[in-house]
């Protein structure tokens, strides 16, 4: 009864970890790789016998099939696997079968990254507003897992920079960074062992900070009307607002309410309404109110 | 020779066939996931973790045939940029050699380590183990039993996630 408990356990076990027979066949290998082989290095294996034999490694990145001499060395040149992954492999004489695994791992050394900046445009002075996420590859292309120590360097239109550095985790880095306080094109530049990558984010002015009119009759001119204007329009940080933005005049006077939309042009917008004795003539950007002005000059 | 010891030796006879049987019945590998909740630096939505895990899994699928049948438009589901250049370099190699290769994958262990913060990328490390068959001009050369582990970068396209860094190693 006991055996049968035993022989069940072992079927279970066999059953439940597929990898241990495969396991136990590469383990029998006479074929004797290094367990791991950096990209684009020579490296030779050593091999027992006599007569010819067909090498296979095969692997995502690679496939070789090649004649050798047993007993001889099998050399391969820094060409011969540069794509770092897993790889198997056979040596078949006859109908013996030597196998072996090892694996090819990406170079030290960087040679690109992979730059991803976000968003390419955004108001000015925003935290966090600015992600920079890097993935470190080698020369031929192997994801390097290493860490390896970004800088990250976001400097805006006067020359103004923040830098910031992260080591890179199983091969990619990340940074949030504050957009500048000044409007205009930045240049935000990852780099890792002298290998840049730059990407240019606009920055562009916030709503208005505050905006003042003034507000005068044309006399002669028209007197049934008032010209208004406003002061050049800016954001909290002193950036001129962008031309095109709207800006409303409101009129209200008895009995009616005169609202005119403007956009902004060279900094600035202007307008002429009913001149209304007594109306109150109010000033907006979005959510952003100007001042008042009660009007006592019109009709 | 007693029963006992018959039956013993038939069941001993039978059991790497009884695994067989019941891998390939099984057909579709095992599969873990860790919890999403601490990746970072961008939460990892609900729909989100599902829809990873499925494309990831069928990125495999996709790889298996595509390197089995030496055919690179079967990557196109499933891979691009270059986890597809690579692959598709493979297969080419493959076909000139006469070479195929049957990638069976049994189980995976997946971990989520990284979701960019614009939702651009996501990261994860998978503990695989497959077969991996090996046919020169169709006739087999021989199968081995991998255990490795991979580190696969997805981006997102229009309907899927798809892989666009796909490598094993530590």
């Amino acid at each position: 009864m006991r055996s049968w408990v035993t022989l069940l356990c072992a079927l279970i076990v066999v059953v439940t970890v597929p990898g241990l027979a495969g396991h136990a066949s590469a383990q029998a290998s006479d074929l004797r790789f290094p367990q791991k082989v950096e990209a684009g290095t020579a490296f030779s294996v050593s091999t027992t016998g006599s007569g010819s034999a067909t090498l296979y490694i095969i692997g995502p990145g690679d496939t070789i099939r090649r004649v050798v001499h047993l007993g001889e060395s099998i050399s391969f040149g820094p060409d011969d696997l540069h794509n770092a992954g897993h790889y198997v492999a056979f040596l078949v004489s006859g109908s013996s079968t030597q196998n072996a695994q090892f694996e090819v791992t990406a170079s030290h050394q960087a040679a690109t990254l992979s730059f991803l900046a976000k968003p390419s445009r955004l108001p000015v002075n925003l935290p966090n507003g600015v992600s920079g996420v890097a993935y470190v590859f080698d020369i031929f292309r192997n994801l390097i897992l290493q860490p390896q120590q970004i800088s990250f360097e976001l400097s805006d239109s006067s020359g103004r920079a923040q830098i910031r550095s992260a080591t890179s985790r199983d091969g990619v880095a990340w940074v949030k960074m504050n957009s500048a306080a000044k409007a205009g094109p930045a240049q935000f530049q990852a780099e890792v062992a002298s290998v840049r990558n730059k990407r240019v984010i606009q920055q562009v002015p916030g709503d208005p900070c505050s905006i003042r009119m003034t507000a005068h009759g044309l006399g002669q001119k028209d007197k049934a009307r008032v010209a208004l204007e406003t002061e050049p329009v800016r954001d909290c940080n002193g950036n001129p607002v962008p031309d095109g933005t709207i800006v409303t005049f409101t009129e209200t006077y008895q009995g009616g309410q005169s609202m005119v939309d403007v956009p902004l042009k060279r900094g600035v917008a202007k307008t002429e309404l009913p001149s209304h004795n007594g109306a109150v003539i109010s000033v907006a950007s979005g959510v952003v109110m100007g001042n008042e002005i009660r009007w006592s000059g019109g009709l | 020779m007693t029963p006992t010891s018959v039956a013993r030796k038939t069941l001993l006879a039978a059991v790497p066939l009884l695994a067989a049987l019941f891998l390939s019945a099984a057909g579709q590998p095992t599969v873990h996931v860790a919890p999403m909740d601490s990746v970072g630096p961008r939460p990892v939505e609900q729909q989100t973790r599902s829809s990873i895990v499925r494309d990831y899994l069928q990125a495999w699928q996709s790889m298996g045939t595509a390197l089995g049948e030496n055919r690179p438009d079967l990557l196109d589901a499933s891979f691009v940029g270059l986890a597809k250049d690579k692959l598709a370099d493979t297969i080419r190699e493959q076909r000139s050699l006469g070479i195929a290769s049957s990638y069976r994958d049994q189980s995976h262990d997946l971990q989520v380590v990284f979701y960019s913060p614009e939702g651009l990328s996501i990261q994860l490390l998978d503990t695989v183990e497959y077969d991996v068959e090996v046919r020169d001009h169709g006739k087999t050369v021989g199968t081995q039993h991998v255990r490795t582990r991979y580190v696969a970068v997805l981006t997102p396209t229009e309907s899927r996630w798809k892989v666009r860094v796909f490598q094993s190693g530590s």
